[in-house]
């Protein structure tokens, strides 16, 4: 097995195939926008007279990655799988339990409130549900220009122009400033919620499920959005998905999480035309493709059962209940994430063979 | 589930102490700060000094008010032994002190005033629960139309009017009046058919007030039980729209009714007064209104701890029924 | 729905006999608000035989839902009391017509003849009975058995529909359950009277990818057991893609499109139809290019848009010429074409005018 569990894929491996063409994983060089070292959250339980803690859900446990500027990592993964916990400890609506967060090189797992507000300016994020994420008593206008009056800064020209500005920017009728919530329609709501996240020029931006509470039509109407004002504003985007068409679609480098844990990490080609956790593989050939023709020839793995509960995940490999694969050493031992090939991190004692994402090997 | 029945008899204690404690505390130190003595109002106006001093000593009305009160609780559990003026009166356990007015011991007149009290409860709840819970169910089916808003007017002038005017009315017209029955109130055990006629008109004033409310809750409830998903399955199932109200729909409008109910019972032993006054009733409501005219301290204390006690305990009750009840709340 | 030869649409009245085992005619299902009247679905037919699958496909708020609730005869559901839902049109099922008999009929036929799976089944249980009585109910209701008969066949469906351990966890409640073990169940309940018709609305949309796959595979197995025709209602074209055989495009309470599975996804002949293909991200081929959204967003059904209620969002809708598409409302007219029987569109534009748009504007986006 190669060498350690290393978040940053600077020195892969020399025995892994060299990867030309993938342009984000061959330029380590650049200083990550965000660090996440060995992230750990664990929700104690609590049981009995004296209220004792008995053990604890295990829904973030050991996780690194980094995000380099400008590019878009997705996370996709199950229910239960850790990502929105991850999401909210990123944006530090959680406190982690252990491990490290950095922006821009500087630590914040630990920041309070306090210290995390001017931070806010540069971390935004974006909810799933824009039903519940907006306050019904607040218009528009004031919703969108939350943000002004929390960090105390006027823009130039004044809260309402820069508010008329952003809601130009997505989409919306500037016209439409004094229009409560339930005005709009879902696709115009979470336009109203990426408003608001930008409102401060933020640097990163999270986006949990940011499309899944859409009908298809309008899903891509924001998915395009998305699309548009990273190449504008140049935004980074940490986009948390279950879908992985979606994630597909936005990202570039894309994370798979199963029980807190990531267990393949690479570039969007060669996760989708390689992959080498044998979960991800599944998780590709499970989902349905729109084309009735590929029915017949399809294989699909069928993973048996369900996820295990993050309260006692499995030892050794978490997926090892449910793997095809597993022998005896993904029992006792956990497999540590490790790049097989450049740019290409798998958490697997058998991951699939090493190959050329698309074309053959050069 | 054990952990949780200790957790919660341990929470009942420690609230009956400290209700104890409070009432204990307002009844027998405010009125020394006032200037008026305890040991004065139990001998009466014309006592000569003496006899107060030894009724104090007796009554150990001049120890600290810890101490009192530690003599109140043990006497509870273990009976009591009254010193002075060279005699000893022991008050046998359960002992709540000797009444200032009449120098009997508290508890037997607290006993002997349980059983109307408990007898109005339990017979206006019969009515209410059938009546409320009856029209609640017809409003919520037959929402909109004529017997849904009559149903509902007449609920809601039986939350809004107040119980001593549904009971004089009812006295007017019954009692007086038509002179259909007697409403004096006399044991069951004499006299069946006579506890029956003195307790009907009670039990109607106070289960209109109470219908009333639960008309509106089974309302409520069931109307919103007929949106759930499942109840859409159970149709989708083909059941008859009698199981699909009867069992499906019932069983989840009950529930909160059961919680309400406990707690509505419990509260009533000790705040029947006004239905217990109006209509004369001997109930411990009564007992608590004579005894406050009379500054009757320890029968006050003695019906507060009474009240308290069938208030906890009811929703200590309701707690372990809802596990019953939910299956959901019985495994997590 | 059939293959048959004839255009599938505005047969006049013919004798039952001879009829398809579904088959639904100018259904329209109308809820009086104070808003005004919801036209949930407004002229909706479609024939159905045993052994086949119809998929029907559309966003929220374009009356897929509904219309399979009124098959049931459950569209009043959680309106209880209300102003009445009005429906009109004619449901034969298996030559009898559900929306003339009698309601105690029709009764009867739910859940033993026709029988349906939902979303959420959570929600869709009732969390105070176990799995066991709730699938045992189902059985009794339209059995004359004692409650041990029907408990041994829970446990037998229960054990056919891969629940682990069937006779012990027959007595556990709904929320024991994990997510993919309860729509599990759910089919089990369904299918504990081995309906001829089942409709299962948004089956697998609350659960995770993995057991989405298991669940329809499930379903796949189960219709060639039981020959059974399904009904499956969803906004995922993936989904239909699996399953189906035939497709039914909805939208605003109408259907815009509807044919054999591979003739509305090769050639599809809506411009809704392209814009819910060009909306989806695939996981099956890379894209270069940017999705391709449908401008705008559903109509109300309250007030749907004159003529073709698609035209205010249609990016083709002056190609018919002046105006029509938003005067007079599209028929479903036959395709032509050798692979095009029973495909059916409601578009003014002319079949060359849809076949050039798709083949050199469209397609080579996707």
């Amino acid at each position: 097995m190669p060498e350690d569990n290393e978040a940053v894929p600077v020195g892969a491996p020399e025995k892994t195939i060299p990867l030309g063409e993938e342009a984000p994983s061959a330029t380590p060089e650049v200083r990550p926008l965000l660090r996440v070292e060995g992230l750990v959250k664990h929700f104690p339980i609590t049981k009995g007279l004296l209220r004792r803690q008995v053990g604890a859900v295990h829904a973030v446990d050991d996780i690194s990655f980094d995000v380099r500027p400008g590019e878009t990592l997705g996370v996709v993964g199950e229910s239960g799988c850790g990502k929105s916990t991850m999401g909210r400890l990123v944006t530090r609506l959680l406190e982690p339990t252990g491990g490290t967060i950095e922006f821009e090189g500087r630590d914040i797992s630990h920041l309070g409130v306090g210290g995390m507000r001017p931070m806010r300016r540069d971390i935004q994020m974006i909810f799933q549900d824009p039903y519940s994420s907006l306050n019904p008593r607040h218009t528009v206008g004031t919703i969108v220009g939350a943000p002004f009056r929390l960090q105390g800064i006027t823009p130039d020209g004044g809260v309402k122009k820069e508010v008329q500005r952003l809601l130009g920017l997505v989409g919306l009728n500037p016209e439409h400033y004094n229009r409560y919530p339930h005005e709009f329609s879902g696709g115009q709501r979470q336009r109203i919620g990426i408003a608001r996240a930008l409102a401060l020029k933020p640097k990163l931006v999270i986006a949990d499920e940011p499309v899944s509470a859409l009908d298809v039509s309008i899903q891509a109407q924001v998915v395009n959005l998305l699309d548009d004002l990273q190449d504008e504003l140049g935004l980074t985007y940490v986009i948390i998905a279950h879908d992985l068409s979606v994630i597909r679609h936005v990202s570039d480098r894309i994370a798979v999480m199963y029980l807190g844990k990531i267990v393949e990490l690479t570039d969007r080609r060669s996760l989708y035309g390689a992959p080498m956790h044998p979960y991800t593989k599944a998780l590709l050939s499970a989902v349905p493709v729109p084309d009735p023709r590929r029915r017949a020839q399809r294989e699909r793995i069928l993973l048996k059962g369900d996820v295990p509960s993050p309260i006692s995940p499995p030892s050794g490999c978490r997926f090892h209940t449910r793997c095809w694969k597993a022998t005896e050493v993904c029992r006792t031992d956990e497999p540590v994430l490790t790049a097989l090939r450049t740019g290409h991190q798998v958490a697997c004692h058998h991951p699939e063979p090493v190959e050329s994402p698309g074309e053959a090997a050069a | 589930m054990f952990a949780y029945i200790v957790r919660r008899l341990f929470a009942v204690i420690v609230m009956l102490l400290v209700v104890t404690l409070v009432t204990f505390f307002i009844f027998f130190t405010i009125p020394k700060l006032t200037g008026a003595d305890p040991a004065a109002m139990y001998v009466g106006k014309q006592a000569d000094p003496e006899t107060i001093e030894g009724i104090r000593q007796k009554l150990g009305l001049s120890d600290p008010v810890l101490v009192q009160f530690w003599h109140f609780v043990s006497g509870i559990f273990a009976g009591r032994d009254y010193t002075g003026g060279g005699t000893v009166d022991h008050c046998p356990a359960p002992c709540f002190g000797y009444s200032f007015r009449t120098e009997q011991a508290v508890w037997p007149i607290l006993t002997d005033r349980l059983p109307p009290t408990l007898a109005l409860a339990g017979g206006a709840c019969v009515i209410w629960l059938l009546l409320g819970v009856t029209a609640g169910v017809v409003s919520a089916l037959k929402r909109g139309t004529k017997i849904d808003r009559g149903a509902m007017m007449t609920a809601l002038a039986g939350v809004s009017l107040p119980i001593y005017f549904t009971a004089l009315l009812l006295l007017a017209l019954f009692k007086y009046k038509l002179g259909w029955t007697s409403s004096e109130y006399v044991d069951f055990a004499d006299d069946p058919a006579g506890w029956f006629g003195g307790l009907i008109l009670p039990w109607v004033a106070l289960a209109f007030l109470y219908a009333a409310m639960y008309a509106r809750l089974t309302r409520a409830t069931m109307m919103e039980v007929l949106g759930e998903d499942y109840i859409r399955t159970a149709r989708a199932k083909g059941l008859t729209e009698r199981m699909v109200i009867g069992k499906h729909a019932m069983r989840s409008t009950m529930t909160p009714i059961a919680t309400i109910l406990g707690m509505d019972l419990g509260a009533l032993v000790g705040s029947a007064i006004l239905t217990e006054s109006a209509f004369n009733l001997p109930g411990l409501g009564q007992a608590a209104v004579t005894a406050i005219n009379n500054r009757d301290l320890p029968i006050i204390l003695g019906v507060v701890l009474i009240a308290a006690t069938a208030v906890v305990v009811a929703n200590l009750v309701v707690d372990l029924l809802y596990a019953v009840i939910d299956p959901r709340v019985r495994l997590s | 729905m059939t293959t048959t030869p004839e255009p599938a649409v505005d047969m006049a009245k013919e004798p039952p006999g001879g009829r398809a085992y579904l088959d639904v005619r100018d259904l329209r299902i109308h809820f009086p608000t104070d808003d005004g009247v919801v036209k949930s679905v407004d002229g909706l037919s479609f024939k159905l035989e045993k052994g086949r699958t119809l998929g029907i496909v559309g966003e929220s708020g374009s009356g897929k839902s509904v219309s399979s609730l009124g098959i049931m005869g459950l569209h009043t559901v959680g309106q209880y009391g209300r102003r009445k839902a009005r429906i009109s049109g004619e449901i034969w099922l298996d030559g009898k017509e559900l929306l003339t008999a009698d309601p105690d009929e029709v009764r009867r036929l739910r859940g033993r003849e026709m029988a349906m799976i939902f979303q959420d089944p959570l929600s869709a249980m009732h969390p105070y009975f176990t799995i066991g009585a709730q699938i045992a109910e189902a059985y009794r209701i339209h059995h004359d058995t004692d409650k041990k008969t029907a408990r041994k066949r829970a446990v037998e469906l229960l054990d056919r529909v891969g629940i682990p351990q069937p006779d012990r966890r027959v007595d556990d409640y709904p929320h024991q359950f994990s997510g993919g073990m309860r729509q599990r169940a759910m089919i089990a309940m369904a299918l504990v009277n081995n309906p001829a018709l089942l409709i299962a609305d948004e089956p697998t949309t609350a659960l995770d990818v993995t057991v989405q796959a298991q669940i329809l595979d499930l379903i796949r197995d189960l219709q060639k057991e039981f020959g059974s025709a399904v009904v499956i209602i969803t906004h995922d074209l993936g989904v239909v893609a699996e399953l189906a055989d035939d497709i039914l495009v909805m939208y605003g309470g109408r259907c815009v499109e509807r044919g054999p599975a591979e003739q509305v996804f090769y050639e599809p002949q809506h411009p809704y139809t392209w814009g819910l293909l060009g909306s989806m991200p695939r996981i099956d081929r890379d894209q270069t290019e940017r999705l391709i959204p449908v401008k705008g967003s559903p109509p109300s059904l309250i007030n749907v848009p004159p003529g073709c209620a698609f035209s205010p969002r249609c990016p083709y809708a002056d190609v018919p010429g002046e105006g029509i598409t938003r005067t007079e409302r599209p028929e479903l007219r036959p395709v032509a074409g050798e692979k095009s029987r029973g495909h059916v569109a409601a578009c003014h534009m002319t079949q060359e005018d849809r076949t050039r748009i798709w083949t050199e504007e469209i397609a080579p986006k996707l």
